[in-house]
Formats: C-alpha cells, structure tokens, sequence
C-alpha cells in the first residue's frame, strides 16, 4: 500500500485505499470547515421548514443524506457522458427519481411523518445542496468519493437541522421527540412556551443566532 | 367525476391571493426560495429582475401543472381517456420538475427572441428559476390544498407577487445596511436571517386579515 494512490485519478483502481485522504476530506469537511448550510449557505429552504420538531428534523436530515449520496453516485457515474448543455435537466431527473423513492417509502412505513412533511419530501429535489454538490463534486469525481461527500453534506446538514430542532421542539413546545422535558414545576412557576420559536420568525432568529455562533468559532466572515 | 368540479376548494380569488400574499407568504413562512433570495437580495436592481422573472413563470407553471395534475397524473384523472382507475400521482414529482424546466427553458428562449432588452436584464435569472423551490414549492401547495384552475392562476400570481415583494424589501433593507457597522461574524448571512425575521414578524400581522 503505498500512500501516492490517494492522489486524484480519475478511475478508482482497486489497489486504491478504500479511505484515503481525498476520502477522508470528502466526508469530514462538510461537517464543520465547509459546513453547508452555516457557511456554503446551501438548503436554508427545508432547514428551517421541517425544524419545529426534532423527529422531523432526523427524518428530512436522513432524507437529505440519502439522496444526496445516491444521486451523486448516479450522476458520478454517467458524468462523462452527460452533455454539457443539458446537465441541469440531467440532474433533475436523477434527482426527482431517487425523491420519489425516499417519498414513497416514507408514505408507506412513516405516514404520520410524511403528512406532516407535506411538500417539503417534494422539494428536497430542489435542496440546493443536492444540486450543488452534483455541480461542484459528482461532475468531477469518481463515484466512491462522491458518495462518501454526499454523506458527509448530508450529516453536515443533519447536524445543524437536528441542533435547530431540538432548540426550537425545547423552547417552543416543551417536549422532545415527544416527551414532555419542562418540569411542570416551572409551569406552575409562571414559565410560558415561547410560540414565537414554532412560528416563521422565530426560525429565522434562531438560524441568525447559530450561524453567528458557528462564524465565531470558526473565525469566518464575509464583507458587505 | 369530472376532476374540474371534483377537486375545487372553496375559498374566495380575493382570499387566495391576498393569503397567498401577505398572510402565508411563500418566502416569509414557509421558507421556500431561501437560496437564491440570500444570494440575489444584494442588490435592489437584480432582486426587482428575479421577482418579475418568478411571477412570470409561477403565473406559467401553477396553471399548467394543474392540467397535467387534473388531467393525466391524479387519482382518477384520466378518466376522459377511459382509464377511471389510473393513479399516477408517484410520477407527481419528476413531471413537475421537468415541466417547470421545459417552461423556464422555452420562455428565455422566447424572451430572447423578442425582447433582447428584456432578455438582458432577466437572461441570467431564468436558469436561476429552475431549481428555486419556490416554483416547485408552488405547484405542490396547489396540489395539496386542491385549487380549481382559476385559483390556481390567482395563487401562482399571489405566490410569486409575495416572493417578489419580500425579495426587493430585503434588498432595500441590506442596501441601508451596508454603512452599518455590524460584527463581523454576524456580517452577511447572519444579520439577513435576522432581519428576515423581523420582516417576517411584521408579515405576520396581516394574518388577522
């Protein structure tokens, strides 16, 4: 084994180390240093629809996850025969057929959750960070790599999705994932759920707030 | 049977277009076209062209995605061609996609050909349009609160209209902003969310309506 193979080739040998280093970059990268919704500003959409309760966080996060991985692997693999100037179409179908899928599944073993999600299983076909991480990875690496950097966006996704929901499931309605976590003692003392964190613009805040916090740490800014 | 008077929703055009909006604005309460609206509010002059170019084509798509919903993929929908048990609604998705690219890529086209000024200032909008999920986010909502045809081209007006206002107030309210001295984490993304909030709060005073 010798460590020359993890450079970029453009096909995968099998003497090539299953987790090398652009491996290992692919997948751990979005999780932090190029986050993508607190820094590559991708998927805001669905970030702050689906957060108003913890579980439907994990599900649209996994949902995420999941089509992004598989649509790069498909697309990863036919890159080098996609026309350039019908891409974008390209990628919309392969996207929209991996959608229905997860769709479907969620209809058949989740029915609950997948009313409650209404439209937006729909518009992950139209998540930015599926669109942008074909565009940007999938066109021009091979299929391993890509999969494993669809993964990673999507756990990088998840991450800050479930961090928001659990903010707003605890302020908002006192529970999580259900169970009731606000002692009824600080009820009886007067506390009050905030309904603003349920509604709209208490998402927005929120999501402001976080995105400070994470620019903070990570010593990110922008200019005007 | 028939899937125009079968599928029709009550609710008054003045109604559907004044929730659509002020009261469930699009952009403002259900977060539909967060990306390309952080990335475009920069500026006053382009945000007015993306708003003009997403009423234009959500005017476009809602109607039409209501045919082919009505008409070939719903439960029951191709009754007229003598298959009363069709259900084609799993296919819902990638037909919308694909229509909604199709009309996005006919109408630069068109634009191109007969308004070059036009095409000038919304030519590089329109691919924009077609992963904005706003204009998917659209179609689906119609679907799902079971619109008639002319409530649909009401809501299709409505929706874009509400995305177009919300778009350009931003842009105003960051083009004030940039002689604030704001800490610089927070610079850029995180003070849009922020003010976005606070337009959206404002928005949520007209739900009394």
């Amino acid at each position: 084994m010798t460590a020359t193979t993890a450079a970029p080739v453009v096909t995968a040998r099998p003497k090539a180390p299953l987790f090398g280093k652009a491996e290992v970059k692919a997948i751990k990268d979005p999780l932090w240093d190029n986050n993508p919704i607190a820094l590559q500003v991708l998927g805001i959409c669905s970030a702050l629809a689906v957060t108003t309760r913890v579980d439907k966080a994990i599900v649209m996060g996994l949902g995420v996850t999941l089509v992004t991985a598989l649509s790069n692997v498909m697309i990863s693999c036919i890159r080098n025969l996609i026309p350039n100037k019908i891409r974008i179409i390209v990628q919309l179908v392969v996207v929209s057929s991996v959608v229905i899928v997860f769709d479907q599944f969620l209809r058949a073993y989740m029915y609950d959750l997948s009313k409650q999600l209404s439209v937006f299983v729909g518009l992950i076909i139209t998540n930015c960070i599926v669109m942008g991480r074909l565009e940007a990875y999938a066109m021009s690496n091979p299929p391993w790599r890509s999969f494993l950097d669809g993964i990673g966006n999507g756990l990088g996704y998840m991450w800050i999705l479930i961090v928001v929901g659990t903010i707003r499931e605890i302020l908002g309605s006192g529970t999580l994932l259900g169970f009731h976590v606000v002692p009824q003692a600080l009820y009886d003392a007067g506390y009050v759920n905030n309904g603003l964190m349920v509604l709209a613009p208490g998402a927005f805040l929120l999501l402001g707030v976080i995105v400070w916090v994470q620019r903070s740490i990570s010593g990110y800014s922008e200019k005007h | 049977m028939i899937p125009i008077l079968a599928f029709v929703n009550d609710e008054p055009l003045v109604g559907v277009f004044l929730k659509s909006v002020f009261v469930e604005n699009i952009l403002l309460s259900f977060f539909l076209g967060m990306c390309s609206y952080l990335a475009v509010s920069k500026r006053v002059d382009s945000s007015v062209g993306l708003g003009i170019a997403v009423i234009f084509v959500q005017l476009l798509t809602v109607p039409m995605n209501w045919a082919l919903q009505n008409f070939i993929l719903g439960e029951g929908a191709l009754a007229w061609a003598g298959m009363p048990d069709s259900d084609f609604s799993y296919l819902q998705f990638v037909t919308f996609i694909a229509s909604i690219a199709a009309v996005v890529q006919v109408v630069e086209m068109a634009v191109d050909k007969f308004s070059p000024k036009l095409y000038a200032a919304l030519g590089i909008f329109l691919p924009l349009i077609a992963v904005n999920c706003a204009i998917l986010g659209g179609s689906l909502f119609m679907v799902e609160r079971k619109y008639g045809f002319a409530q649909s081209v009401v809501y299709g007006f409505g929706s874009g209209f509400g995305w177009a206002l919300a778009i350009v107030s931003m842009a105003a309210i960051r083009w004030k902003m940039r002689t604030a001295n704001v800490p610089a984490p927070l610079r850029g993304l995180g003070i849009t969310f922020i003010t976005t909030g606070l337009v959206a709060m404002a928005f949520m005073t007209f739900s009394g309506i």
